[in-house]
C-alpha cells in the first residue's frame, strides 16, 4: 500500500537526483569526446552561485538561470584552456579547477551576500502542475507537479541520448573519444570539438547547482555542492557513458538519499551514515566488478598531438 | 604527363632532416611503389601529401595544378585518400558509422541512404561487408577493406596505400593485390608505400626508391630487377669493417626451441623459431622490420612471454626466470631497439641510467642504500673507456647525443659479464664514428667468448659482424647462412621469401 | 640569458604563487579594502606573532604530512587524491587505540597509538593502490569516493560507539592525558606532532635520493616500461607507494587526535588532505620544498584570522587565495623551458609525474 510518506520520498528522490543528473549528462558529453571531468563538482558550484547571484540582483529566476550558465561556462572555459589547449594531466586540472571554484565561490558569496555566508532567500522557480497529467494517480503527483528546469530535464535526457546517437555530432564525439586519429584524418578538429565540448559539459552541468538554488532550497551556501559532482562522476561511469543508464543510476542515488534522509529523523537500527556512503560504496564495487568491461571512451585522458609516422 | 607532381620536398624535424629534395612523378591511373627501409621517409612524405605535416619547402602538383594540403580535409577535398597502416577505425563503431564518419551532411544520420549507397560500393569493388558489422569483431583484413571503402566513398582519385600488405597473411595479400588491380581498371592512381619486394613486382608500374630522406632511384618495373632494386633499398655509407680474428665456437649458450609469440595487438609475431648460439659466435639476424624480431629480442630478455616454446640459456630453461633473474642469474644482457622509451630514463642523470639495471646490486647499493661514490666512480670508468661524449655525470641523459647514449647502454650491458648478449637495432640513427666503436665492443665481447645475438635491418652491419646470419621474414626464421655464402642478394631473397626452409645453406 | 631563464623557469613556483597574490589583490581591492594592508596583516598574524607563529606550525603538520602522502604516490605515477580520508580513517584507529586498549605505560601506548594511525591510513590507501596496481582502475576516482565513504564511517563512529555519552554532538570521549602529545613551546599550541612531520619529511627525501627504493620508485614514476626493463615490479612500486603515503596520511590524523584536539570529532578536517596536493605541487615532489610550502600555506589560514581582527577583511578571501595558487601553480606545471611546447603536449600522457617531475 502506497502512502503519501511513501510519495514523498520518490517525490524527494527525483528531486535530490536532478542535480545529478545535470552533471551526469555533462560528464558523459565531455567523455565521450575524450576529456575526464573530474571538474563537475567545480562546474555544479559555480552554477549555483552564478544562479543566486544572477536572482538576487535582478530579482528574478531567469536571469539566475542565465547567470548560472554564464559562470558554469567560465568554469568551463578555465578547464578547456588547462586541458585541451595547455595539456595539463586532466585529473590535475580537474581538481585545481575544483579547488578554485570553492575557494572563489566561498569568498564571493561573503561579499555579494550581505547576510553571512548564506544568501538571502532567492527568487525561484515555483511549481508548475501540468494539467491533465498531473491528475494522474501517483505519477502525477511525483512527475508533474514539478518546476521549469525539472520538466526541461525531462526533455534533455532523451535529447541527449538522441544527440549522441543519432546524429551526426553524436558521431563524431563518439569517434572523438574513441580514436581521435582516425577524426582528425576524417578531416574535422579534435582541437575544437574537445574544446567546446568541455564548456558545454560544464554548461549542463552547472544547471545542476541552477537547480539546486533556483529550485530547491532557494538559497546559496559556501561548498553547497557537497560531493554532487562526485556521485554523478560515479553514476555515469555506472551507466557506462550512457544518458539512459546514467539517469537510472542517478535516480537510484537520489532515491538512497532520500532514505537516509528519513533515517536521520526516525529509524536507530540502521546507522544513516549506510544510506550515505551507499552510492560510493557501490561505484567502487561497480568499477572493481566491470574494471574490464566498463570501459571509459577509449581516448579519455590522452591529449591529442597530431603526428606521429 | 603526370598526373601527381612532388618537386624539391624537404621537411626536418628540429635539427633532423626528414626528406631532403624529395621529387617524384606518378602517372594518372598506374601503381606507383614507394620503396624503402623504416626511417627513409616515405610515411613521412605521405603524410605531408595527406595534410598531417606541411612541408618546408617543395611544391606539390595534381593534375597540373597546385596541391595545397593545409590538413587531412583539405586533402579529401582534392580528392586524395589515405589507407593508413594503422588503421583508422574506431573500434566500436560499425562499418557504415565508420565511412561516414567526418562527411558533410545535416545534423541527422541518414543511415538509411548511406547504407544503400555503401552497399553499392561494394558491389562495385567486389567486397563482401556487412555495413552494422562493429569493426572490433571484424578480421584485419575486413577491416583493411572497411578503410578502404573510408576512401572509395569520398570519390577519392588519388588512394595512397601505406604498408597495406603489413598486416595481411599470406592467403588474404593475394585478394588484397587483386584488388588492386580492378582499382586501377576503374581509373584510380595509387601510391603504394612498402617495404615487400615481391608485391612490388606482382602489381606495380614503377618504383621509387627512398633511403634515408632521399631519393636513390626511379624506375620502371619492367626495365629492372628484385636484386638491383633491392641493392637500392639497403646501401648505405659504410662503416669499416671490425676487426676479425677466427674463432671457433664453443659450448651452446642460448638455445631457441619451436619459439612462438604474440604481438601487443594479439598477432602471432613468431612461428616456431629454432635456433642456437655458440660461447665467441655472433649470430645475426637480418630481415625487415616488423617481421617479429622485437618479439624475439623480448622474449629472450624477459619481457615478453611466448606462447609456446623453450629459451634455453646454457642449458637452463629461463622461462620461469623474470628481467631482473634473467639479468643475474642467466646472465643475458639486452640492447633494446628503443633507446629513449625503455633502453634509458631520459630525465635521469648519466650515472643513473648506467646503474639502471643493475640498482639492487653491488657495487651500486649495498643493503638498500645507494652508494653513490661507486656509481659515480664506475660510471666516469665507462664513460673514459667506452669514449661517451659528455659534459658531466650529473648531467641528465636525454642531452647525449644518441651516439653516445648508446654507447653509456652498451658499457651497462657488457660490464655485467653476460654470457649471452641480445643487441637490437643499435646502430639506429648513428654516425659512422658511433657504429664503428659499437661493433668494435660486439667483436670484443665475441673475442672474450660471450654469445652474441645481432639483430638489424641495415644489411651491411649485420654482413659485418655476424659468423652466421639468419633471416626473419613474417615470424620466421626463414634460413641461415654461414658467413662465407652470405651475400646482399641471397639475403634479400630470403627476406621477401614468406616460406620457413629452416634449412642452413 | 640561458642560465637567466633557467632560473626563472627554475622558480616558478614562486611566480605562480605571487601571480596568485596579484590577482587576489584585486579581490581584495573590490571588497574596498588595501591589498597591502591586508598582506602585511597576513603575513605578521602567521609569522611574526607568537601565538600566530604557534598556531602556524600546529596547521603546518597535517598539512605537510599530507603534502607528503601526495608527493610520494605521485613519484611513482598515482595520484592521491585520496588523503582526506586515509587522514580521517587514520584518526580513528588512533583514537579507537587511545581509548580502549587495556594500561599499559605511556610510552608504549602512545607509539601504538600512531602506528595504528599509520596502518589505518596505510590500509585504506592499499585499496586503491591495489585496484590500480592490479585491475588498472583509475586512482583518482577509488580515492575520492573513499574520501566521503572514510569521514562517513568516522562519523558514524563517533555519532555512534565511539560517542561521548551526553555529548551535544558527535565526538568521542577525550584520550587519557598521558596520550596527549607533548607541547613545545609553553602556553602555545605548538605540539610535538610537528616534530614528527619534520623527521618524517627529511626522512622520506632521503629515502627518495639515497635509497635503491627511492632510486626504483623515481624510475617507474618517470618511465614504467624503462622500469621493467630494469627488473622492477611496476605493480609492487605502485602499491607500496600508495601504502606510504596513506600511511602519512593516517598519522596525520593520529596527530590531530593524540596533538590538537584530543578527541576525535565528527568533521575535524577542515580538508587538510586536499590542502596537500597544492602542498604537493608548490613543492615539485620535493619532500623537503614540501615542508617550506606546507609552512606557507598554513601561515596563510592563521593569518588570515589575524587578518580579520586587524584590518576588517573577511577570512574567505583566504580561500579564493589558496584557489587562485592552485590554479597558478596547476598552470605553470604546463610551463616548460627545456622541451618545446610541441613535446611537452606530446610527453602529457596520463601520468603526472611527466609534468612536475622535471623539478629535481
Amino acid at each position: 500500500m502506497i502512502d503519501a510518506s511513501h510519495l514523498d520520498i520518490l517525490d524527494t528522490g527525483l528531486r535530490l537526483a536532478v542535480p545529478l543528473i545535470f552533471a551526469a549528462l555533462g560528464g558523459i558529453w565531455c567523455e565521450r569526446a575524450g576529456v575526464f571531468n573530474i571538474a563537475l563538482e567545480g562546474s555544479i558550484l559555480g552554477g549555483a552561485f552564478g544562479a543566486a547571484l544572477g536572482a538576487i540582483i535582478w530579482q528574478s529566476p531567469w536571469a539566475g538561470l542565465l547567470v548560472g550558465l554564464g559562470s558554469a561556462a567560465l568554469v568551463g572555459v578555465l578547464l578547456a584552456l588547462m586541458t585541451v589547449h595547455l595539456a595539463i594531466n586532466q585529473m590535475v586540472a580537474g581538481i585545481a579547477a575544483n579547488m578554485f571554484v570553492l575557494g572563489l565561490t566561498s569568498f564571493l558569496a561573503r561579499i555579494a551576500f550581505a547576510g553571512g555566508s548564506a544568501s538571502a532567500t532567492v527568487p525561484g522557480f515555483s511549481k508548475l502542475a501540468i494539467p491533465g497529467l498531473s491528475s494522474l494517480p501517483l505519477v502525477g503527483e511525483i512527475f508533474f507537479k514539478q518546476d521549469v528546469l525539472l520538466y526541461a530535464l525531462y526533455l534533455m535526457v532523451p535529447l541527449a541520448w538522441w544527440l549522441l546517437f543519432k546524429t551526426t555530432w553524436g558521431l563524431n564525439l563518439r569517434a572523438t573519444g574513441e580514436y581521435p586519429r582516425a577524426v582528425d584524418s576524417a578531416g574535422l578538429s579534435v582541437y575544437r570539438i574537445r574544446f567546446l565540448s568541455v564548456i558545454g559539459s560544464c554548461m549542463v552541468a552547472g544547471l545542476g547547482g541552477c537547480y539546486l538554488v533556483l529550485s530547491q532550497v532557494f538559497l546559496f551556501t559556501e561548498h553547497m555542492s557537497a560531493g554532487k559532482g562526485f556521485i554523478a562522476l560515479a553514476a555515469l561511469i555506472l551507466g557506462r557513458w550512457n544518458p539512459i543508464g546514467a539517469v537510472a543510476a542517478c535516480l537510484l542515488f537520489g532515491l538512497s538519499d532520500a532514505l537516509q534522509l528519513r533515517m536521520q529523523f526516525g529509524n536507530p537500527d540502521v546507522p544513516y551514515q549506510f544510506f550515505v556512503v551507499l552510492p560510493y560504496v557501490a561505484s567502487i564495487v561497480a568499477l572493481v566488478v566491470f574494471a574490464g568491461k566498463i570501459k571509459p571512451p577509449a581516448a579519455t585522458g590522452q591529449h591529442y598531438q597530431r603526428g606521429g609516422k | 604527363m603526370s598526373y601527381l607532381q612532388l618537386d624539391g620536398i624537404i621537411k626536418r624535424f628540429g635539427s633532423f632532416t626528414a626528406l631532403d629534395e624529395v621529387s617524384l612523378s606518378v602517372q594518372q591511373g598506374s601503381i606507383h611503389a614507394l620503396l624503402g627501409e623504416n626511417g627513409a621517409g616515405k610515411t613521412t612524405l605521405m603524410n605531408i601529401l595527406y595534410g598531417f605535416y606541411q612541408a618546408d619547402h617543395g611544391s606539390l602538383q595534381l593534375a597540373g595544378k597546385p596541391l595545397n594540403v593545409a590538413s587531412p580535409r583539405q586533402a579529401l577535398d582534392a580528392g586524395v585518400g589515405m589507407i593508413h597502416q594503422h588503421f583508422m577505425l574506431v573500434d566500436n563503431l560499425s562499418v557504415l558509422e565508420n565511412v561516414i564518419l567526418g562527411l558533410p551532411g545535416g545534423l541527422r544520420l541518414k543511415l538509411a541512404e548511406h547504407r544503400r549507397r555503401l552497399l553499392e560500393l561494394c558491389e562495385r569493388v567486389e567486397f563482401t561487408i556487412d555495413p552494422d558489422a562493429v569493426i572490433a569483431h571484424l578480421p584485419i583484413g575486413t577491416r583493411q577493406q572497411v578503410e578502404i571503402l573510408k576512401a572509395l566513398y569520398r570519390d577519392v582519385d588519388l588512394l595512397i596505400l601505406d604498408e597495406p600488405s603489413s598486416v595481411l597473411g599470406p592467403g588474404e595479400i593475394d585478394a588484397f593485390l587483386r584488388m588492386l588491380n580492378r582499382l586501377k581498371a576503374m581509373g584510380k592512381t595509387m601510391l603504394f608505400i612498402t617495404h615487400k619486394l615481391d608485391e612490388v613486382f606482382q602489381v606495380c608500374d614503377r618504383v621509387t626508391v627512398m633511403r634515408q630522406g632521399r631519393v636513390v632511384g626511379n624506375v620502371e618495373i619492367g626495365d629492372t630487377t628484385p636484386a638491383k632494386v633491392s641493392r637500392l633499398m639497403v646501401g648505405r655509407e659504410l662503416a669499416p669493417p671490425p676487426q676479425r680474428v677466427g674463432n671457433a665456437p664453443g659450448r651452446q649458450v642460448l638455445q631457441l626451441e619451436r619459439l612462438s609469440a604474440l604481438n601487443d595487438r594479439g598477432i602471432q609475431a613468431l612461428h616456431q623459431v629454432s635456433l642456437e648460439i655458440r660461447a665467441g659466435e655472433v649470430l645475426g639476424i637480418a630481415g625487415v622490420d616488423g617481421n617479429g624480431q622485437a618479439e624475439l629480442a623480448e622474449c629472450i630478455a624477459g619481457l615478453r612471454a611466448p606462447s609456446s616454446g623453450d629459451i634455453r640459456v646454457c642449458n637452463e630453461s629461463v622461462l620461469e626466470h623474470d628481467v631482473a633473474t634473467r639479468r643475474t642469474r642467466n646472465k643475458i644482457g639486452y640492447v633494446p631497439e628503443d633507446r629513449h622509451s625503455t633502453g634509458l630514463i631520459l630525465d635521469f642523470s648519466l650515472w643513473e641510467n648506467a646503474m639502471l639495471r643493475d640498482s639492487r646490486r653491488a657495487p651500486f647499493s649495498i643493503r638498500g642504500l645507494l652508494r653513490r661514490a661507486a656509481a659515480f666512480a664506475r660510471t666516469e670508468d665507462w664513460c673514459a673507456r667506452y669514449d661517451v661524449r659528455m659534459h658531466s655525470i650529473q648531467q641528465k641523459i636525454r642531452f647525449l647525443s644518441g651516439g653516445n647514449q648508446q654507447k653509456l647502454i652498451f658499457a651497462r650491458e657488457v660490464e655485467c659479464n653476460p654470457d649471452l648478449l641480445v643487441v637490437m637495432q643499435p646502430c639506429k640513427g648513428l654516425d659512422v664514428g658511433a657504429i664503428e666503436a659499437l661493433q668494435r665492443t660486439v667483436m670484443e665481447q665475441r673475442a672474450k667468448g660471450k654469445a652474441v645475438l645481432y639483430i638489424s635491418t641495415e644489411l651491411d652491419e649485420v654482413l659485418a659482424v655476424s659468423d652466421r646470419i639468419g633471416v626473419m621474414c613474417a615470424g620466421h626464421l626463414t634460413g641461415v647462412l654461414e658467413r662465407a655464402n652470405a651475400n646482399a642478394e641471397r639475403i634479400a631473397l630470403l627476406m621477401t621469401s614468406t616460406v620457413a626452409t629452416g634449412a642452413s645453406l | 640569458m640561458n642560465t637567466l631563464l633557467r632560473a626563472v623557469y627554475g622558480l616558478r613556483m614562486l611566480w605562480a604563487v605571487l601571480a596568485a597574490f596579484l590577482v587576489g589583490s584585486g579581490l581584495i581591492l573590490a571588497t574596498g579594502h588595501n591589498p597591502l594592508r591586508a598582506y602585511a596583516a597576513l603575513f605578521e598574524g602567521a609569522f611574526f606573532d607568537y601565538y600566530g607563529l604557534a598556531d602556524t606550525l600546529v596547521k603546518m603538520c597535517p598539512m605537510l604530512l599530507a603534502g607528503l602522502a601526495v608527493i610520494i604516490p605521485m613519484r611513482c605515477g598515482l595520484f592521491n587524491v585520496g588523503a582526506e580520508g586515509q587522514i580521517y580513517i587514520g584518526a580513528l584507529a588512533s583514537a579507537a587505540v587511545a581509548l580502549y586498549l587495556p594500561e599499559i605505560h605511556w610510552l608504549p601506548h602512545l607509539l601504538l597509538c600512531l602506528v595504528a594511525g599509520m596502518l589505518g591510513g596505510g590500509l585504506w590507501a592499499l585499496v586503491p593502490g591495489y585496484l590500480r596496481a592490479c585491475r588498472g582502475i583509475n586512482e583518482v576516482i577509488v580515492t575520492l569516493l573513499m574520501n566521503y565513504v572514510g569521514i562517513n564511517v568516522v562519523s558514524y563512529f563517533v555519532s555512534g560507539p565511539m560517542m561521548q555519552p551526553g555529548a551535544p554532538y558527535p565526538y568521542s570521549p577525550e584520550i587519557p592525558a598521558g596520550l596527549q602529545l607533548p607541547l613545545l613551546l609553553g602556553d602555545a599550541d605548538t605540539h610535538a606532532g610537528v616534530l614528527i612531520a619534520l623527521a618524517l619529511c627529511l626522512v622520506l627525501f632521503l629515502v627518495l635520493r639515497y635509497t635503491t627504493l627511492g632510486f626504483s620508485m623515481n624510475a617507474v614514476g618517470k618511465n614504467p616500461q624503462a622500469a621493467r626493463y630494469a627488473g622492477m615490479s611496476i605493480k609492487r612500486h605502485l602499491m607500496l607507494s600508495m601504502v606510504v603515503g596513506g600511511s602519512v596520511a593516517g598519522l596525520a590524523g593520529a596527530i590531530e587526535v593524540l596533538g590538537v584536539k584530543y578527541r576525535l570529532y565528527h568533521l575535524f578536517s577542515p580538508g587538510y588532505g586536499y590542502d596537500g596536493i597544492v602542498v604537493a605541487f608548490m613543492s615539485g615532489l620535493n619532500p623537503l620544498l614540501a615542508s617550506v610550502s606546507a609552512f606557507f600555506l598554513a601561515g596563510l589560514s592563521t593569518g588570515a584570522q589575524f587578518m580579520q581582527r586587524e584590518i576588517g577583511l573577511d577570512v574567505t578571501v583566504i580561500d579564493a587565495l589558496r584557489g587562485l595558487i592552485v590554479i597558478f601553480v596547476a598552470a605553470g606545471l604546463a610551463w616548460k623551458y627545456v622541451v618545446p611546447p610541441k613535446a611537452v603536449r606530446q610527453a602529457a600522457r596520463a601520468n603526472p609525474t611527466a609534468l612536475t617531475g622535471e623539478l629535481r
